[in-house]
């Protein structure tokens, strides 16, 4: 009897999967709906499991499927064995090993967290410590430090907060591992209750993910029946709670402070910080908030041992980043590799450079807030600290590919555009500055195209990026300059800046 | 049911929820469509608060929609991962299609802005009436966003 996995992923089902499932079970086959390998130009990527051999099938079809059932290997969809497949053999997947190896409801619930029932608080934390781990957010700041924070303030309460408002163009790594294996965040979150001392946990998820709603929701039921939630965590006298909280559509709600004034049923209006979450956090108690990965890193981590994790990546950038390849890129999807990877390995390497076939131009690294580089630069190595350096930053691992049609100068708009659709609105820098940008940004579009200088309009843009970086609130603000600046330091041409001779870039 | 009375029910089962007030407009949207103005008033009511503390959670959230939605519900998505693969030609596209702009509705149909569905490495995105549409540009966009009642 063969097992046919057909993926459940939203970017497979969009691309045809409940099709070609129905017509692989209509053929009689035995299906089951896994999570995504992350090879997302392959979906929909089918697995056909019997005693011998588990063989991939890309971008099937349901017209294809009888013939699949016939040829098998023969098939030209076949790629063979999915352990031989190169994009994958090329990872490092510390996070998203198991993600696509069989139905997510039927992976190992908390395969870590027994065994880590009987260790001390200073213990797991020492173990975080020791394995570097910083917060896959954005911020990159040390996960130990906010874990012994919460540990070490007292209260009645404190909370945990999962992260997974995934707003950011270019990143689905979120998406990918709660439809896929929604246990390892969920074990992750035990274990870094156990370490804190949280006893309630909520994971925030934006409503564009109504699969991953599903999915994750199906997934704390069962374990919550099966005594890994609740209570009496596995029998050990120990209780945690978690729920999930979808969100309403708002991409500040991904920056901490504004989710937690979301998760309390309010406008998501930012917090000053300090204090931060950390200290007072949701309903003024101490909570640690961390996004997806960061949480989904801990059952490796303490499986393994925190020297373990840390021997992969460079400097204090240590571990695996899942990197996520977008835009106009060949072989898009899901890259895991330890960090110091260079742009050009995961452009050319994985992503084999663009989807149009023309030159890749830029490539915007961290969502809407991150910067533009030049595929000039493209030998610099993924790191927090060689991208600081750039003045740029890694984020969440989206890497948006654009080719050579690209306009920088438009790009610079929208930058300004989405501040403007998405400040909360309580500073002034973000909510009016956003909006003076862009119309500078549409002076600068027309004086280009009328063949006229832009100098002018350009100056009250580095101006207006000056006020919103330092007089911001929080990052929405703060980060919005960075891909402008970036885009006009790196491409002024676009900016109509190489008809200013004496001008330097 | 009238309208109250199904925001007076979810109100009441989300009460002791955190985020409960957020949690029953979203349920109150996705029950009946919308959140009215007497519906803002019942949740009002049942979590203690001002009327305008809920018209302000309402007005912050882009789910939070305070008109009745038209039939069909296009989104298409405008950020960067879809503009590098022709999102704003594809934009184009749609608004031509439905004979709306971006951001505009009529009796028919809603076109709106969505800021990454999560399928960035698969776009342009789009999204019909909840169900995503990858590699959009390829796709039989007038079959895609067959208008109800108009064949």
């Amino acid at each position: 009897m063969i097992t046919v996995f057909v993926p459940l992923d939203t970017g497979a089902v969009a691309a045809g999967a409940d099709a070609v499932a129905e017509a692989f079970a209509a053929q009689g086959a035995r299906v089951a709906r896994n999570g995504s390998r992350g090879l997302a130009w392959m979906e929909p990527l089918v697995e056909i499991v019997d005693a011998n051999s588990r063989l991939a099938f890309a971008n099937v079809n349901a017209a294809a499927v009888p013939a699949i059932l016939e040829q098998r290997r023969a098939h030209a969809a076949c790629l063979g064995e999915v352990s031989a497949i190169d994009a994958l053999r090329r990872q490092t997947r510390v996070v998203f090993d198991r993600c696509g190896e069989d139905d997510p409801l039927a992976l190992p619930k908390a395969p870590v967290l027994e065994s880590c029932l009987r260790l001390s608080p200073e213990e797991l934390i020492g173990e975080i410590e020791a394995s570097g781990l910083r917060g896959r957010g954005g911020a990159g700041f040390p996960a130990h430090i906010k874990w012994r924070t919460v540990f070490t303030t007292p209260a009645e309460q404190k909370y945990l907060v999962c992260n997974a408002d995934e707003g950011d163009s270019g990143t689905f790594a979120d998406r990918l591992l709660l439809e896929g294996d929604p246990y390892r965040l969920i074990e992750g979150m035990s274990l870094a209750a156990l370490a804190t001392g949280a006893s309630r946990g909520f994971v925030y998820l934006r409503s564009e993910y109504p699969v991953a709603a599903r999915v994750f929701q199906a997934a704390l039921d069962a374990a919550y029946r099966e005594g890994a939630l609740g209570g009496d965590v596995l029998g050990s006298g120990r209780a945690f709670d978690l729920e999930l909280f979808v969100g309403a559509g708002a991409y500040i709600c991904g920056e901490e402070t504004s989710l937690l004034e979301s998760l309390e049923g309010k406008r998501g209006e930012i917090r000053a910080k300090p204090p931060v979450p950390a200290a007072s956090g949701l309903f003024g108690q101490p909570t640690l908030v961390h996004n997806v990965i960061s949480f989904a890193s801990v059952p490796a981590i303490l499986n393994n041992g925190g020297a373990w994790y840390a021997e992969y990546g460079v400097g204090d950038s240590t571990g695996t980043m899942p990197f996520q390849l977008a835009g106009n890129v060949a072989r898009g999807g899901l890259v895991e590799t330890p960090f110091g990877v260079t742009l050009k390995e995961l452009v050319y390497g994985f992503g084999g450079g663009t989807r149009s076939g023309r030159p890749v131009r830029a490539v915007q690294i961290g969502g809407p807030l991150g910067a533009y580089l030049r595929a000039e630069e493209f030998d610099v190595p993924l790191t927090y600290e060689a991208l600081t350096e750039r003045d740029a930053g890694i984020g969440h691992g989206g890497l948006v590919v654009f080719d050579d049609t690209v306009d920088l100068a438009e790009q610079a708009r929208y930058a300004f555009a989405f501040c403007e659709v998405e400040s909360c609105g309580k500073c002034t820098p973000c909510r009016i500055g956003s909006v003076r940008g862009k119309e500078a940004m549409d002076a600068v579009l027309a004086a280009r195209a009328a063949g006229e200088s832009t100098a002018a309009q350009l100056e009250v843009v580095e101006d207006l990026c000056e006020v919103l970086e330092v007089a911001s609130l929080c990052q929405m603000g703060g980060m919005t300059p960075i891909p402008v600046v970036s885009a006009l330091r790196r491409f002024p041409e676009d900016f109509g800046r190489h008809r200013l001779p004496g001008q330097s870039p | 049911m009238d309208e109250a009375d199904i925001a007076r029910a979810i109100a009441l089962r989300c009460k002791d929820r955190v985020g409960g007030a957020l949690r029953a407009l979203r349920e109150i949207v996705v029950a009946h469509g919308y959140v009215s103005r007497e519906q803002e008033r019942v949740v009002a009511d049942v979590f203690n608060l001002s009327r305008a503390e809920v018209r302000g959670v309402v007005s912050f959230y882009h789910d939070l929609r305070t008109a009745p939605p038209p039939p069909l519900q296009v989104r298409v998505c405008q950020a960067e991962a879809c503009q590098a693969v022709g999102g704003r030609a594809l934009t184009k596209r749609v608004e031509a299609l439905l004979g709306l702009r971006l951001g505009g509705a009529d009796e028919r149909a809603a076109l709106l802005p969505v800021y990454c569905l999560g399928l960035c490495a698969q776009g342009p995105a789009m999204e019909v009436n909840g169900r995503p549409v990858v590699y959009a540009h390829q796709h039989d966009l007038a079959a895609a966003c067959e208008r109800p009642g108009s064949g």
